[in-house]
């Protein structure tokens, strides 16, 4: 079953890529059904789900596949994993929805994204390490294309800095991965396996240098300070559903990397190093704000504002290292809070991208200061960009404030000196707030005269993100109840 | 059932509330309807919860649920609160504003999440509602959103009480590491350094709403809001809510032990100098506003010092009295398009009803007897001097000042308009030079509350209100501290009146908000913005720069890879295939041809071999 909604957007696209004669209206609405079919079976996995216990995964499949290294075709799914399986297939429909007025070349788009689509659900469900790093490079690969192909300014430019750098990482995670594998002591690729019996109990120094090689893959991925600067060009260069897809998905294979990969597989140099992952979180967080206060193009304000959110993931992880006696549950929380933050920046990130295209599908422009007064003329336009900057700030009914609240009653609870990144959402705050002041408040000049209010289309786009931050935000229960078995499990895993 | 009324005093609001916004322009002509029907409603079930007591969680995060409950300190408050806002949404009704769904929506949303902070019984809860308060502070402030300086002003509303905030998140933090869970009846029984993060992180965020010293200014930004705005968020409810907070944690700050002596000065001390920042101000709601952040001082200062039932009945009648004098400073700006003092001199004669209305409420403010801050505030003194007299004295000046800025306001309405004064209307709006017969009903109502909610202080009823507040063993006013403070009030009137003619004294330092906002913009704003944008510079200069210039060096690196592999590596490679040239050539040498050269190698060959058996043996 899982195979099936992991492999069912592919073949689509083999059929689109494969047969010409497809017009582009047929394309997009292929497309559409494909993502809204694959969504409903992560629906009906999500129903079906029930917490399979410590060490164990649900709708697991196992078939051998390279024998000689102890790689074996390995999916399932675990409460750190559904919730990102689940945001995947939402997004990925928001994006067919999105364009589906588009007249770019859609029947290439449409195969280039239900390729990028099995990718990223790839990475989320793979249970080996080998399975992992394909679907891994495979996205940014599907990323390149999609940023080179679609985007506009400085595109080619931005999309092979982005490949460069971010396929830098890979190479990294991959020494780390041959490093695991070395390691272990049935000489195996399988995550489950790794992670009931980690290797480098007993070797600190080669445990550390493998962590360091995993590291600095994922952290480029994600990305943290100071491995960031490929963020900002590739999102303002890609095309909106790109940056969607870059900022809800992609950046969350890094984050997810840390919780699958990084603490449960190397639990001992995971402690050594918490302290520092904590001060690079929060590096990340405080930096991010700071730096996303200066911009004036609205689409890097909101990249460096994904370094600042990261930020508050990699704050958690770390702080879920640092093990101390009393403070198990505040751990627990951080953990949860980080895999909450992780789907909330999906939802709400996403919509803020979407509302940055809707600027450069009107305008071709992103500069903060040529809008204004835009509430005016695009009520709905105002109202729904004020929606998602509140969600974005971490206002209390809203995902992000369940995220944040956790991560930092968490942290602080187990690092105090977590503190120090508290100033990062006021910092949120005064941004979000001071870009909706310039953009959409006062008297309407510059661009904003004669700007066309949101369509239904893009309404439909944008409105399910914002909705599932609010029922996250305010009903919170159904996704924790999924959530924290396996950051519990997460949690005494790194305190072995 | 009552269960069911508690979460119905929050979710009615919210859901109508959240409705009207969504709805946008459609919604116009329900939006009064609504808003009214459902201000109403949440006032009857207010009432009943006071009685009923319930309470209520919904699990909400690990080991943290939503905790809502009804106890002696919300019984008084919340309906005082939910009668205030209803009275507050019919007077807008009435006076009209541009997008009704909008601000009715708002000012309902709001009101949903003031319920929720009165009720909360744990911190995740308070926190939830506590910023959605700020949230809609900053909609509300920046409603006719046309205007910058008003959005503005909500901005820095909205980022100085978020500030604060952050002290909540800390506290829970502390809270889970303390070992008590986030219950805030439990937070006092926290171990012993978290208890005082605790305590420290819920003081900031309570002086940040409460327009406390330091954070003071942001409260003199929001005069730009509506004046029904300032009336509910800005005096009543959300301001006031900071005073709550503390009232709510006094145990807290008893049993840190510096924390109750920490808060009481900060209240006493913003009473004092707010006080003298009120009598400055020459616009009626920068008086009113400076008034506020004074008055809250009181509650402060009562929470502070563990006088529950004096500080929570002076919250209460303070709302009432300020709600009516904003609402009637609100009536003067739509009818005479001003709210500088000097232009309002003799609107209480022109609308006499109202004049009246506004004299009770600037009586009761100034502390004359009977009405009711008077009796309230040496209530909540009396605990005071039984801490320290030092603490005393600096409320009894504050009581003092209290009377003269409100002397001064009531003199200059009740004074006769000359032409110097009508020559200042509509300096911020064109006035309609009328006040609605109905917009008079709801003022009456807050009138009649600042005349008599003093009754909160007369033993037969203070009594058993401390029980259920469960304040003990404090002490209560002589009626020495009563006379007294009756007569210093009329004194200070007595004064006013006197010395008006001659003006009050106006020192640059209380004009402008004892420079408050230009220090934050200086010690903060300035040096977060110069840093920001030196960092923005950094990363695009050096880091990423740096990473250009690593990604050139590798390309140089690879280039002279490439040349040294064609001249050194391939050089060698090359030389060293000369040599074995040189080596062959060497080696043919020997291949002569002739037989008899051939034996002779082989000869020496074999010598030299047998030479090296014999040594090696």
């Amino acid at each position: 079953m899982l195979s099936v909604v992991v492999f069912l957007p592919v073949l689509a696209a083999i059929v689109l890529a494969a047969v010409p004669r497809i017009t582009d209206a047929a394309a997009r609405w292929i497309w559409l059904v494909v993502t809204l079919v694959d969504l409903a079976l992560v629906v009906g996995l999500w129903l079906a789900y029930r917490d399979p216990g410590a060490g164990n995964l649900a709708f697991e499949e196992q078939v051998p596949w390279i024998p000689n290294v102890g790689s074996t075709y390995h999916l399932g799914v675990d409460g750190l994993s559904l919730p990102l399986v689940a945001l995947t297939a939402l997004i990925f429909v928001v994006c067919a929805v999105f364009v589906l007025r588009a007249t770019d070349r859609p029947r290439s788009q449409a195969a280039l994204f239900l390729f990028l689509q099995t990718s990223s659900l790839g990475v989320f469900a793979a249970q080996d390490l080998i399975l992992f790093f394909v679907f891994f490079d495979l996205s940014i690969v599907g990323m390149y294309f999609v940023i080179a192909g679609w985007g506009h300014g400085n595109a080619a430019r931005s999309a092979l800095k982005f490949f460069l750098y971010t396929f830098l990482g890979s190479l990294a995670l991959l020494v780390g991965f041959i490093g695991l594998y070395l390691g272990s002591a049935a000489k195996t690729f399988d995550m489950v396996e790794l992670a009931s019996n980690p290797p480098f109990g007993d070797q600190p120094v080669v445990g550390g240098l493998v962590l360091a090689a995993v590291f600095v893959g994922l952290a480029i991925k994600t990305p943290t300070f100071p491995f960031h600067t490929w963020l900002p060009p590739a999102h303002t260069d890609a095309p909106a559903i790109g940056s969607v897809v870059l900022a809800s998905i992609l950046l969350k294979m890094g984050t997810y990397g840390f919780v699958r990969i990084a603490m449960p597989m190397l639990p001992d140099a995971w402690r050594d190093w918490a302290w520092f992952v904590v001060v690079i979180g929060i590096i990340s967080v405080l930096y991010g704000a700071l730096v996303a206060l200066a911009q004036t193009d609205f689409k890097r304000m909101i990249a460096y504002t994904s370094v600042n959110h990261m930020g508050y993931v990699i704050l958690a992880v770390g702080a879920a290292g640092v093990v101390s006696d009393s403070a198990a549950q505040a751990r627990q929380v951080a953990v949860t809070g980080a895999v909450v933050q992780m789907v909330s920046h999906g939802l709400i990130t996403g919509a803020l991208f979407l509302i940055a295209g809707v600027l450069h599908d009107r305008k071709g422009n992103y500069d903060i200061d040529s809008y204004g007064g835009l509430a005016a003329p695009a009520p709905r336009y105002a109202a729904v960009f004020g929606i998602a900057a509140f969600a974005s700030l971490g206002l209390p009914g809203f995902s992000g404030f369940i995220a944040e609240f956790q991560i930092f009653a968490g942290s602080i609870g187990t690092v105090p000196l977590a503190a120090l990144a508290l100033p990062g959402i006021l910092i949120t705050a005064a941004l979000f707030l001071r870009a909706l002041q310039r953009m959409l408040t006062g008297e309407t000049r510059g661009l904003s005269v004669g700007f066309r209010d949101l369509d239904r289309r893009e309404i439909l786009a944008i409105a399910p993100l914002l909705l599932f931050a609010v029922i996250i935000g305010i009903a919170p229960r159904f996704l924790l109840d999924i959530i924290e078995p396996a950051s519990s499990t997460i949690v005494d895993l790194v305190s072995r | 059932m009552s269960v069911l009324a508690l979460a119905l005093v929050v979710l009615l609001p919210a859901a109508s509330g959240v409705s009207l916004c969504l709805a946008g322009p459609r919604a116009r002509a329900a939006a009064i309807p609504v808003s009214l029907t459902t201000a109403t409603a949440t006032a009857a079930l207010a009432v009943v919860v006071a009685v009923t007591r319930p309470a209520l969680e919904i699990p909400f995060i690990a080991g943290a649920p939503l905790g809502l409950g009804v106890d002696g300190l919300s019984a008084l408050v919340l309906p005082v609160v939910a009668i205030v806002t209803l009275l507050v949404l019919m007077f807008a009704a009435v006076e009209g504003t541009e997008s009704p769904e909008r601000f009715h929506g708002l000012m309902l949303i709001f009101a949903a999440a003031v319920a929720v902070t009165v009720t909360a019984t744990t911190l995740p809860a308070l926190l939830f509602a506590w910023e959605i308060m700020g949230a809609m502070s900053w909609a509300l402030i920046g409603f006719q959103w046309r205007d910058d300086r008003r959005v503005q002003a909500g901005l820095v509303a909205f980022t100085m009480t978020r500030a604060g905030d952050l002290g909540l998140y800390l506290a829970a933090g502390a809270a889970l590491v303390g070992g008590t869970g986030l219950t805030l009846a439990d937070l006092p029984a926290a171990s012993s350094p978290w208890r005082d993060v605790i305590a420290a992180g819920i003081i900031a965020a309570a002086l940040g709403k409460a327009a406390q010293l330091p954070f003071s200014s942001w409260l003199s930004r929001a005069m730009e809001g509506p004046s029904t705005v300032s009336a509910l968020l800005h005096s009543a409810a959300m301001v006031a809510m900071g005073g709550y907070l503390l009232l709510r944690v006094a145990p807290l700050l008893e049993v840190t032990g510096w924390a109750g002596t920490t808060v009481a000065w900060i209240g006493a001390l913003t009473a004092l100098l707010l006080g003298a920042v009120a009598v400055a101000q020459r616009d009626l709601k920068q008086l009113l506003a400076a008034s506020t952040a004074a008055q809250l001082g009181f509650v402060v200062l009562a929470a502070g010092v563990g006088s529950i039932a004096g500080g929570a009945g002076y919250l209460v009648a303070h709302a009432s009295t300020k709600a009516l004098l904003f609402l009637v400073a609100g009536a003067w700006l739509a009818a005479l398009g001003t709210k500088q003092l000097s232009a309002l001199r003799g609107a209480a004669r022109r609308w006499p009803l109202v004049g009246v209305l506004f004299t009770v409420g600037a009586l009761s403010l100034a502390g004359i007897a009977p009405l009711s801050l008077w009796a309230l505030k040496d209530e909540l003194l009396a605990v005071a001097l039984q801490t320290s007299p030092a603490l005393y004295m600096v409320g009894l000046t504050a009581a003092a000042l209290s009377a003269i800025y409100s002397g001064k306001a009531l003199f200059i309405v009740w004074g006769r308009a000359d032409d110097a004064t009508e020559a200042g209307y509509d300096d911020e709006q064109p006035g309609t030079r009328h006040i609605g017969r109905w917009e008079r009903i709801p003022l009456v109502v807050l009138a009649t509350g600042a005349a008599l909610l003093g009754i909160l202080a007369l033993p037969p009823v203070s009594e058993p209100l401390k029980a259920t507040l469960g304040e003990a063993g404090t002490a209560t006013p002589s009626v020495i501290e009563l006379a007294g403070s009756a007569v210093l009030a009329l004194a200070m009137l007595a004064l006013v009146a006197i010395g008006l003619r001659r003006g009050v004294p106006q020192p640059a330092w209380a004009v402008n908000w004892l420079g408050l906002e230009k220090a934050v913009h200086v010690v903060i704003v300035r040096p977060t913005l110069v840093l920001s944008e030196a960092l923005a510079r950094f990363d695009d200069n050096i880091l990423d720069r740096g990473l250009h210039r690593t990604a050139r060096a590798g390309i140089f690196v690879g280039s002279r890879a490439a040349r040294a592999d064609e001249r050194g590596v391939d050089g060698a490679v090359e030389g060293l295939a000369r040599q074995l040239r040189g080596l062959g050539t060497l080696a043919r040498r020997p291949q002569t041809g002739k037989i008899h050269q051939y034996y002779a190698q082989i000869t020496i060959a074999l010598a030299a071999v047998f030479a090296l058996i014999l040594l090696v043996r």
